[in-house]
């Protein structure tokens, strides 16, 4: 692992920048500390900055662009001749990249000297062989082509590697050189050092916005992809979801969205008034040993992982509701086929959410001020006629925040739906019939052979984009409403 | 209103509305109110003064229960109003409070309409058969509350967008839609600058006409200008009661006197 | 002074001129739509606690069970006619002997214990055989593998029973829902009957549940967390590793240096905003960057790391935020007035007194990441069996794993109801793992609090 290697070498050289800065400065001032500018360490620290940062940086950057880079040239070489009907420049490349690592294990392993794979020529040597024996498994022999494309693979692979180690402990050394030159006693090593620090707590900071840029770019690149492919038409204004992995898929987004719409209102039934109720209760009517005890208990339901709800709806729920309207079931109907349905899903979210409606809305109940309470029992209200006309008035913009906020989730939620709410696409306003959400297609799409080349696969993307959409709109309206609210109260 | 007419007050003797009888009050472990015995008289201004903390506010909201919203407050003694003791385990507070209402420090309207606000007291109490009635009770109280004039044009409009003193005139109008026939006012004044102060103490001259008013207030001249009769505590202790005219002119009490010349407060 | 004062008192009808001990008709419909009120409150606090105590009791009674396992004590004699024909004791001879090759083997350890201990059956042989688990001969031929000099002799060993013999002893499979069952039969159940009552085959404790590695569709019984609990863990690794350092830095940024600018808003609504994007969208921008583009291993401890750091990011960036914001400004100004930098009075004294808060939030994420599945699914760490635990640090940041989770997950899907035990087991220890966390997380805020 030669990348590990070099940080290593990296760290070691900033270890020793900071010893060899720290003495330096030490020695310009003559063995006396209060002759210097700043601290004896902030001189380490600027060396070892400088060694270090450029040089990590550099490295970063390096790693990033390297694979974009070799891809194009590489993908370059292959000429369009040799791309079989069936497949695409996609899928030749992993045979490439498959071949390349075959080669690199088999030096490794001393199956091939480094000439050898350097100039070994496809037909001459039962190649697929030694691939099987190194563990990289190919599904056909090596054309002449694709090992062509992997030895280039290879060779600009290495080349990468050697120059990006070399300039790397250039700029590294470099940089130590440079620093270690200025460490003086008059050398303002603490501001320059502060204002290192600084930037790397703004880059920190800036991730944020990276990552925002990340989801957004990867998913539209993909999506733009996707429309290349399959009409947007279709996707947006299409009545059927049917996959189909040869060819001719209807790709409609429509009938997800109703699934996922339908799961999130049955959630939003059970979460809502239940949720609502124990915070009106918890808040105004609780003593604090209930209060002290309820509260945390209901918040344990909201630190469960969604994937203990996702067995509770497959193994529990699910079998408990098909037990009463299923076939042979208590109530003698036979309405439910299966055990996954909307209602399985959509109880199951309700009673996730409950913990998230009712300390949101507990938070805002509160935030009503007491005088509104005090003026309306001054009148002689009893305390629900004072929540119900005064109280939640008040507090309404602010709990149809916290409505909306707990519907984004509901929209986003992926594990209890996948794992409750089945897998047929269709428009039906029956609650026990399963359907499908937007989230459970992006896992079945993204999951097990995947291919992204085919509208199939990079139909998750389009998913994902709209979900994204879809729940930031949500958020962003609901968190204005609530700041909104909030200021009224301020 | 001066001290000339201060002096000129008549004071008649008017029945007793409420009588407090050695009152207690608890906060959890400190004792708030020690022994307080006072008579508050129908038709009168009853001014309760005294130094912040000394506890005037809280025997305030004894009177009609309002102590009962929070937990560790313990009361003891005898609150009788119409000679019956509204502590008594018969007593709904709901329907003490419909007696005996109350207007607070800062004007608080709700989130409603004008007329929402004034109408919302006789809605819960059923006090209008119809929509008509409950018209007549809204126009009737916001006269008495001395802001019709200024707000029948817009009957619709939030309550919260009018000008502090006018929300405390609509507050106002709105304890005296319930037809109440004891009005507490806490430092009714303390959020309102000077001309909206005279405009509510004008209204609170008015209003005892009708119904006996309790006011307790941080400003002595605000007590010397309204009220018939003023009682003076101090750390939870009831030290002077008597006519405003005697506590604030020959106080009978050290500390009273002290009080009311500026030595504490 | 008005006209209206000099009026005689009473002009104001009384409406409520009853007296106060008797409550009128009005006021007890008012306190019974108060009660009722009450009630709903009431409800709806107990359906949630209710729905808290169905789930805790669902889970604990259903997974138990994984913790407890079957296991059947075999006198095996290690015939060397059958493992080393030659006798030479070569490894590369032994070795050739196939799992296959130990079946008779294992036959014959069954009917000679059945024998010793005197109990009358109609089975086969292999019918015999057939209430041990497959994995049996594998870990006979490791065995035999590990020690050649034991070929010849008898050892004693404690072999895993079959799921459908673990499921009776448990009482998840019955006499009337084998019927149909190709894998178990009536006789054979007698035959574990006997064998329990004589002692050889019990019930114990199942610590390769807790440690062991996934086996594959046809093995329930050998299947355990251990691996996937590795994988969890070298991912937990990398998310404290890189969101603590990053999340304290952007903090840090963000509450004592940032000036009123856009770029501050923009980080600002990008981290309120990723703090309620759904983990599944995360998941796809780990498969498309880190996976498709930067060609990263697919399954990869570490990608599903770096996933989950972005994911963990905002929320231990706004509890540290709220702590750094609730050490008193004072503290800065008393740094400031000795003559300290901003930013020494801002890593000297700000961040100690405010690193307890720090610590409780990225407990609180680490617990929230620990539990998080959906972007697993779709860096590819479901699906496989999750057999080897991984040696060095490299290989278990970048070897293919599972993580408890994603294992979870994949019990869940797979056919034979004996993995649902598995899957409800594995919750068990994801719980304890968040229970112990958050337990955590409360005790030091309760020792560090500071009440400024």
């Amino acid at each position: 692992m030669p990348t590990f290697w070099l940080v290593v070498l990296l760290i070691a050289l900033a270890a020793a920048g900071f010893y060899g800065g720290r003495r330096r400065a030490i020695a310009t001032a003559a063995g006396n500390v209060k002759n210097l500018h700043s601290l004896p360490s902030y001189y380490g620290y600027h060396v070892a900055l400088s060694a270090f940062v450029p040089a990590i940086a550099a490295l970063l950057v390096w790693l990033l662009a390297q694979p974009m880079f070799i891809e194009t040239r590489v993908s370059g070489m292959i000429p369009a001749a040799a791309v079989p009907e069936s497949s695409s420049i996609g899928l030749v490349m992993s045979d490439v990249r498959r071949v390349a690592e075959g080669l690199d294990l088999a030096v490794e392993q001393g199956l091939l000297s480094a000439r050898e794979a350097r100039n070994a020529v496809a037909g001459e040597q039962d190649l697929r062989a030694l691939m099987g024996e190194v563990g990289v498994a190919l599904g056909s022999e090596v054309r002449p082509e694709v090992l062509k494309a992997a030895q280039a693979y290879r060779n600009l692979s290495h080349a990468g590697r050697t120059a990006m180690t070399v300039v790397v402990t250039l700029l590294a050394l470099g940089g130590f050189a440079s620093a270690y030159v200025r460490t003086h006693k008059d050398f303002r090593a603490r501001n320059v050092v502060e204002r290192a620090v600084l930037a790397l707590l703004v880059l920190a900071a800036s991730l944020a916005i990276l990552t925002t840029v990340g989801i957004v770019l990867s998913m539209l690149f993909e999506t733009k992809n996707f429309f290349g492919l399959h009409s947007w038409t279709d996707f947006f204004f299409g009545s059927t979801w049917a996959p189909n992995f040869r060819g001719g898929s209807e790709l409609s987004i429509l009938p997800l969205l109703w699934g996922t719409l339908y799961i999130s209102f049955i959630a939003l039934l059970v979460a809502v008034p239940v949720g609502l109720f124990a915070a009106i209760y918890l808040s105004e009517y609780a003593s604090g040993a209930v209060r002290a005890f309820a509260k945390p208990l209901l918040e344990i339901l909201a630190g469960i992982p969604t994937i203990v709800y996702g067995l509770f709806a497959l193994l529990t729920v699910g079998p408990a509701l098909a037990d009463l309207f299923g076939k042979g079931g208590l109530l003698g109907v036979e309405w439910m086929a299966g055990a996954t349905s909307v209602l399985t899903a959509g109880l199951v979210m309700g009673i996730m959410l409950i913990p998230f409606v009712s300390s949101l809305s507990d938070d805002i109940i509160n935030a009503v001020p007491q005088a509104m309470r005090d003026g309306s029992l001054g009148l002689g209200a009893t305390k629900s006629e004072t929540v119900r006309q005064v109280v939640m008035p008040a507090a309404l913009p602010g709990i149809v925040g916290a409505v909306l906020l707990a519907a984004s989730r509901a929209i986003g939620e992926t594990m209890i739906v996948v794992m409750g709410a089945g897998a047929i696409a269709k428009f039906s306003a029956n609650p026990l019939e399963s359907m499908t959400t937007i989230t459970t297609r992006i896992v079945s799409q993204l999951t097990g052979d995947t291919d992204f080349a085919s509208p199939e696969t990079l139909v998750a993307f389009a998913l994902g984009l709209t979900l994204f959409v879809l729940t930031l709109g949500l958020n962003v309206l609901a968190l204005y409403i609530v700041r909104k609210y909030r200021e009224q109260y301020e | 209103m001066n001290d000339m007419t201060l002096m000129e007050k008549t004071v008649e003797t008017q029945n007793i509305k409420i009588a407090a009888k050695d009152v207690n009050v608890y906060y959890g472990d400190s004792h708030a109110i020690k022994d307080v015995n006072v008579e508050i008289e129908d038709n009168t201004v009853t001014a309760f003064i005294g130094p912040s903390g000394c506890g005037k506010s809280t025997f305030l909201r004894c009177l009609n229960r309002m102590n009962d919203t929070i937990d560790i407050c313990r009361v003891k003694g005898d609150i009788l109003l119409d000679g019956e003791d509204i502590y008594d385990k018969r007593v709904d507070p709901v329907q003490l409070r419909a007696k005996v209402g109350m207007v607070f420090q800062k004007p608080n309207p709700f989130p409603k309409s004008i007329y929402d606000n004034v109408a919302y007291g006789p809605r819960i109490h059923g006090l209008a058969r119809n929509k008509a009635e409950l018209d007549e009770i809204v126009e009737k109280s916001l006269r008495r509350g001395a802001i019709w004039d200024e707000v029948k044009d817009r009957l619709d409009a939030p309550g919260t967008g009018l000008s502090g003193g006018q929300q405390q005139r609509l507050c106002i109008a709105r304890a005296v839609a319930t037809e109440p026939e004891v009005l507490l006012m806490d430092e009714p004044c303390s959020a309102l600058d000077p001309i909206a102060t005279a405009q509510v103490e004008e209204l609170i001259d008015e209003l005892r006409s009708q119904y006996s008013v309790v006011i307790v207030t941080h400003s002595m001249q605000q007590a010397a200008r309204v009220s018939q009769k003023t009682a003076f505590f101090h750390l939870g202790n009831l030290v002077e009661f008597g006519p405003t005219g005697q506590i604030f002119t020959n106080p009978e009490d050290p500390r009273t006197e002290s009080y009311i010349t500026g030595r504490i407060g | 002074m008005t006209d209206l004062s000099q009026n005689p008192a009473g002009a104001a009808p009384r409406k409520h001129g009853g007296s106060l001990l008797e409550k009128s008709p009005h006021t007890r419909k008012r306190n019974a739509a108060e009660t009722r009120f009450k009630a709903y409150g009431i409800a709806a606090i107990t359906a949630g606690l209710i729905m808290l105590l169905v789930l805790v009791t669902t889970i604990v009674g259903k997974g138990t069970g994984a913790f407890q396992q079957t296991f059947v004590t075999l006198n095996v004699e290690l015939l060397e006619a059958k493992l080393d024909k030659k006798g030479n004791r070569d490894l590369a001879d032994i070795k050739k002997v196939t799992t296959f090759g130990y079946a008779p083997i294992i036959k014959g350890a069954m009917e000679a214990a059945i024998e010793d201990l005197g109990i009358e059956t109609s089975l086969k042989s292999k019918e015999l055989a057939g209430i041990l688990s497959k994995d049996v001969a594998a870990q006979l031929r490791d065995y035999v593998i590990a020690n050649p000099d034991q070929i010849g002799q008898t050892v004693e060993f404690r072999f895993l029973a079959s799921s459908r013999v673990d499921g009776y002893l448990k009482g998840r499979v019955t006499r009337d829902s084998i019927v149909n069952d190709k894998n178990i039969s009536a006789e054979q159940l007698d035959l574990v009957d006997a064998l329990a009552a004589a002692g050889v085959l019990e019930k114990t404790f199942n610590l390769d549940f807790i440690f062991g590695a996934d086996a594959s569709d046809a093995r329930p019984e050998a299947a355990g967390i251990g691996v996937s609990m590795l994988g969890s863990l070298f991912m937990m690794l990398v998310v404290l590793a890189l969101a603590l350092p990053i999340g304290v830095a952007a903090s840090i940024y963000l509450e004592e240096f940032a000036p009123q600018n856009w770029l501050t808003d923009m980080i600002e609504v990008n981290i309120s905003n990723l703090a309620a994007v759904p983990s599944i969208v995360f998941g796809i921008l780990g498969l498309a960057v880190f996976i498709n583009y930067m060609h990263l291993p697919t399954s990869a401890p570490l990608v599903g790391g770096l996933v989950l750091t972005l994911m963990t990011l905002p929320t231990i960036i706004i509890s540290t935020r709220a702590s750094l914001k609730s050490v008193p400004p004072s503290i800065r100004d008393a740094a400031l007035g000795v003559g300290a930098s901003k930013m020494q009075a801002v890593f000297h004294h700000v961040l100690p007194l405010a690193a307890p808060g720090i610590l409780t939030g990225t407990i609180i994420g680490l617990a929230q990441a620990l539990g998080e599945t959906a972007p697993l699914l779709l860096i590819g760490m479901v699906g496989f069996i999750a057999s080897n635990a991984p040696e060095t640090l490299a290989d278990g940041l970048l070897a293919p794993n599972s993580a408890m989770p994603a294992q979870i997950y994949e019990w869940a899907k797979r056919a034979d109801p004996a993995f649902y035990e598995r899957a409800w087991g594995g919750i068990i220890i994801l719980l304890l793992f968040l229970v112990t966390m958050n337990t955590l997380a409360v005790i030091l805020r309760r020792r560090f609090e500071r009440r400024w």
